[in-house]
């Protein structure tokens, strides 16, 4: 295996600042004359703003300004977008209520923006904050998404009616009903996908900056998508003249989704740096992030799965109440729709498939992509709804998934929810837990926790996702506002090594790395050569960013294409300088050679002689420096299973994850130190979500309960085992990589695996997450008091 | 507004500061020293680990004004001449960061643990941690390094 090549698990480039305290987060950053924004927040959930006095505050020692949505309604300044319009079942657009930066007439959740105070320090703009005074007239509040629609429940925008966004449907009803009209046994479940809280360990951050002598602007923000925050902030929400915006976002501590979207903190920081004429820099206070960072999953769904009486299925339908929130984030249409339903094959040849969506509007924060965005809400409840299945069919649940499994050969295999598979080998997944698990053994470990009074249980996941989002033309029939193509641009320098420009953003995926191994490999030079520039528009021709499993599969296949571009170029050039036919020129390991000869020219020489071309071919541009962009054919469809072994002491409810086994195919893989890194931290988000975390709304009031890490329960060290991560490989079939991605995997299937062993450990069918001490413990008792 | 002295890194500094000025404000604002993280408002994330007179602190729940006359070291003076400590090489070698952000006070603190416990098991060096949230690495890696640095520093 080589050093540093695919396949590497090379040491990442990155670390060295990381680890010396030298990384340059956006709080990093200070800016010459910068001055200080502190956002006043709406305490309640929902109320009309009858005044704002900015008076007192506008005195406060320090205070450059203070301004409100009426002054930016004033400066035109638009509404915070979101980029996917989904059709509703009536072929109506969803419906898109206005979310300005700042709030105009109502105030629609706690968080929710009224004012910013600019000072010229932080603490004088907080201070001078407690002195504007908002005059509410407090209106009844909706935070149950499930009581959303009910008649006579408040209405969050007068333009969604019955807090509807959308109602919509995939599949056929009337097919679903004639396979569920055969069924040997049908099982139902209903359950919730709690709402989480992403917490990046960064908070968000921003500086906005105007130079007033070129009327130009520049944006630091902790963002995973430059290049689209520009586009969203020039075209929708600002009127800017793109060229007049530069976005950086430099290293940047953590995204997992959250920091995908357009926020009002980094609009109202870029405008408000040309009225108070200084850099304005705003950095979240973790409780903000709380409040006001998009939240993710929040479904309600009831599910029904048709079977025949050997367990093979035959239909499946599912009913959803997905919560957006407040305002429509971003892409909150897209996730509870096309990132969802479409996923609801899983890994089965389930004939036909019908979905049905509503989306409401809550007084609560936005709903968006948080890691996994939909998949993971589709994978639990098919892996959910398929446990239950075995468990009332009495089939054992690997046996029932190997069964309903899409064969090798049926590849490319056509989903009824829309998407074509390209390629995997499901079965190859399940023998490699199933032995690195010892499942045979299963029966003596429960019986050794038995003795020791404890219940044990085993639990699978078996999952799909489609990554390496997404063929632009595809996800424009389904309503993108955007393609989802990438680029890259890969220059020579004239001393031999390289710069990349990516528009993929590396936000702990360790980009720096796995790409700089892609281009040593492909261009045959030192990796140290290799330098990977990321997260500016300044410097980067136009990317898309980091998001649904994308970088490698979708940036890194335009890196290959720019590298072979360059291989192209040089091979004219070295056909030149030894006097060959082009076609006579090989490449290999990054020297060029004259098949059948000892003629040969190293790719630093080509390079060199391409920027000092004084012996150069007479029809070719002096020097070697190519951009690609790559538009993705497919999806592509990682997939796995995973099994979560549990250990509860019932007399606590403590559950303890005892062993935990991944099998993930990703197709060929980079750099599997890597990837496995991704697999962990996945796993201990999805883990999170089942056993600790929850985000909870006071019904009534819909003031937010779990708005600190006092109250919301992240995952430390010690509520998580060691995991066993193996891997299995068939390769994208139509990226130049064979690649799939990763990043998703582990939250997408843990959620599943774990609820799914502890309910076999208590002997029961369902129990929604997450499966708090409490909650296991009373269902312990339950269990315990009916085998009595 | 009150004055405060310190070795911070070996090198003494003195400040002016508010008497509210957490040590974390001092350090990022007053002495550029940005390798000490801020990821909460409630003393729980532990991304601004520090050590003041030799034991991990929390330097968001320290006044600057606390620190008065103690020896301060950030995540930005462990490294010696250039050669990476042993807990840094580590997490290094065992992929024990991600984006990086927690990492600073994740090393600080371990290397704390590791002068009070030389020889950890996983279950001590899991506990340990308790204080210290990382949200990308699901802490197995971290928990390797740890365990290898360990190693390391008794050869």
């Amino acid at each position: 295996m080589p050093d540093t090549g695919i396949g590497a698990s090379v040491r990442r480039t990155e670390d060295f600042r990381f680890l010396t305290g030298q990384g340059r987060y956006t709080d990093d950053i200070n800016r010459p004359g910068q001055v200080h924004a502190h956002f006043v927040r709406s305490p309640h959930a929902h109320a009309k703003i009858k005044s704002v006095d900015t008076a007192a505050a506008g005195k406060a020692p320090g205070v450059l300004a203070v301004f409100t949505g009426a002054d930016m309604a004033a400066d035109n300044v638009g509404s915070l977008p979101c980029g996917w319009v989904v059709t509703d079942r009536h072929g109506d657009p969803h419906k898109a209520p206005a979310h300005f930066p700042l709030a105009r007439d109502k105030v629609r959740y706690v968080g929710d923006h009224v004012a910013v105070v600019i000072a010229q320090t932080y603490v004088q703009a907080k201070e001078a904050g407690e002195q504007v005074t908002v005059d509410y007239e407090e209106l009844p509040a909706i935070a149950s998404s499930a009581k959303a629609m009910d008649s006579g429940a408040p209405q969050v925008h007068d333009e969604a009616s019955g807090n509807l966004c959308y109602d919509w449907v995939l599949g056929d009803e009337a097919e679903a009903d004639a396979a569920f009209a055969k069924a040997h046994h049908v099982t139902r479940i209903d359950l919730v996908n709690n709402r989480l809280i992403p917490n990046a360990m960064e908070p968000r951050a921003a500086i906005g900056e105007y130079d007033g002598g070129t009327g130009s602007y520049t944006l630091y923000s902790t963002s995973q998508n430059p290049h689209l925050l520009k586009l969203i902030l020039c075209a929708f929400v600002l009127g800017l003249s793109e060229n007049k915006l530069r976005v950086i976002a430099p290293d940047v501590g953590g995204g997992f989704g959250s920091k995908i979207f357009c926020y009002a903190e980094e609009t109202v920081c870029t405008w408000a740096a040309k009225k108070v004429g200084a850099p304005v820099k705003w950095t979240a206070e973790r409780s903000e992030s709380f409040t006001s960072d998009a939240h993710g999953r929040d479904h309600i769904t009831h599910a029904e799965l048709a079977m025949d009486k050997d367990g093979k299925f035959l239909g499946m339908k599912v009913q959803t109440t997905a919560n957006l929130g407040a305002y429509l984030s971003s892409f909150a249409t897209s996730v509870p729709t096309y990132l969802y339903a479409t996923l609801l094959a899983g890994q089965y040849t389930t004939p036909v498939i019908f979905a049905n969506v509503k989306a409401v509007f809550t007084n609560t924060a936005p709903v968006d992509a948080y890691r996994g965005a939909g998949r993971p809400e589709a994978t639990y409840v098919v892996e959910r709804l398929v446990e239950v299945a075995a468990r009332e069919m009495k089939l054992d649940p690997a046996e029932i998934r190997r069964r309903n499994f899409i064969q090798p050969d049926q590849f490319p295999y056509q989903t009824p929810v829309a998407l074509q598979y390209d390629i995997g080998n499901y079965g190859q997944s399940m023998d490699k837990a199933l032995e690195m698990i010892d499942y045979q053994g299963f029966p003596e470990r429960r019986k050794a926790s038995e003795a020791k009074g404890k219940l044990r249980g085993i639990g699978f996941s078996a999952y799909i996702e489609a990554c390496g989002i997404a063929p632009s033309a595809v996800v424009g029939s389904l309503g993108a506002g955007v393609g989802l193509w990438e680029s890259a641009q890969v220059r020579f320098n004239a001393t031999g090594s390289v710069s990349i420009f990516t528009g993929s953003h590396s936000h702990g995926q360790g980009h720096e790395t796995t790409f700089a191994q892609l281009v040593s490999e492909t261009l045959g030079i030192p990796m140290e050569n290799v330098e990977i520039v990321h997260g500016d528009t300044g410097s980067i021709p136009m990317g898309m960013g980091t998001y649904g499993s994308r970088s490698l599969a979708v940036g890194g296949s335009a890196i290959a294409k720019a590298c072979d571009k360059i291989i192209e170029k040089s091979r004219k050039i070295a056909a030149h300088l030894m006097e060959a036919s082009v076609e006579d020129v090989e490449f290999d390991k990054g020297t060029f050679r004259v098949a059948g000869t000892d003629k040969e020219k190293s790719i630093a020489e080509i390079a060199f002689t391409a920027y000092v071309p004084h012996n150069y071919p007479a029809d070719l541009e002096p020097g070697l420096d190519e951009t690609a962009f790559y538009d993705p054919l497919n999806f592509t469809y990682p997939a796995g299973v995973h099994i979560c072994e549990v250990e509860i002491e019932p007399s606590t409810g403590e559950t303890k994850i005892v062993d935990w086994v991944a099998v993930d195919d990703f197709g060929k893989i980079i750099n599997p130190m890597v990837v496995e890194g991704q697999v962990h931290g996945g796993i201990a988000q999805g883990v999170g979500q089942a056993l600790l975390e929850n985000c909870v709304y006071d019904l009534e009031s819909g003031q937010l309960l779990t708005g600190s890490y006092m109250d919301y329960c992240m995952p430390r060290a010690d509520n998580l085992p060691s995991f066993r991560v193996g891997m299995t490989q068939t390769a994208c079939t139509h990226n130049p990589l064979g690649v799939k991605g990763c990043g998703e995997a582990g939250a997408i299937a843990a959620p599943a695996a774990t609820i799914n062993a502890i309910t076999d450990a208590l002997g029961i069918l369902s129990m929604d997450m997450p499966a708090t001490s409490e909650k296991v413990w009373r269902l312990a008792n339950q269990h315990a008091q009916a085998a009595e | 507004m009150p004055t405060v002295s310190m070795t911070v890194n070996g090198r003494a500094v003195t400040g002016d500061v508010e008497g509210r000025t957490l040590l974390v404000q001092f350090l990022r604002e007053n002495l550029h020293l940005t390798g000490t993280h801020v990821g909460c408002d409630t003393s729980q994330c532990g991304a601004c680990v520090v050590h003041v007179d030799g034991e991990s602190v929390k330097s968001c729940t320290m006044l600057a004004l606390q620190a008065d006359g103690a020896e301060v070291t950030t995540i930005e003076g462990l490294a010696k001449n250039g050669d990476l400590h042993p807990v840094q090489a580590a997490f290094r070698e065992h992929h024990g960061l991600q984006c990086g952000f927690c990492t600073p006070g994740m090393v600080m603190s371990a290397v704390d643990l590791l002068k009070k416990n030389p020889n950890p098991d996983e279950g001590e060096i899991r506990e340990w941690l308790e204080g210290n949230i990382c949200r990308c690495t699901g802490y197995h890696n971290i928990v390797k390094a740890i365990q290898s640095a360990a190693a390391d520093m008794k050869g």
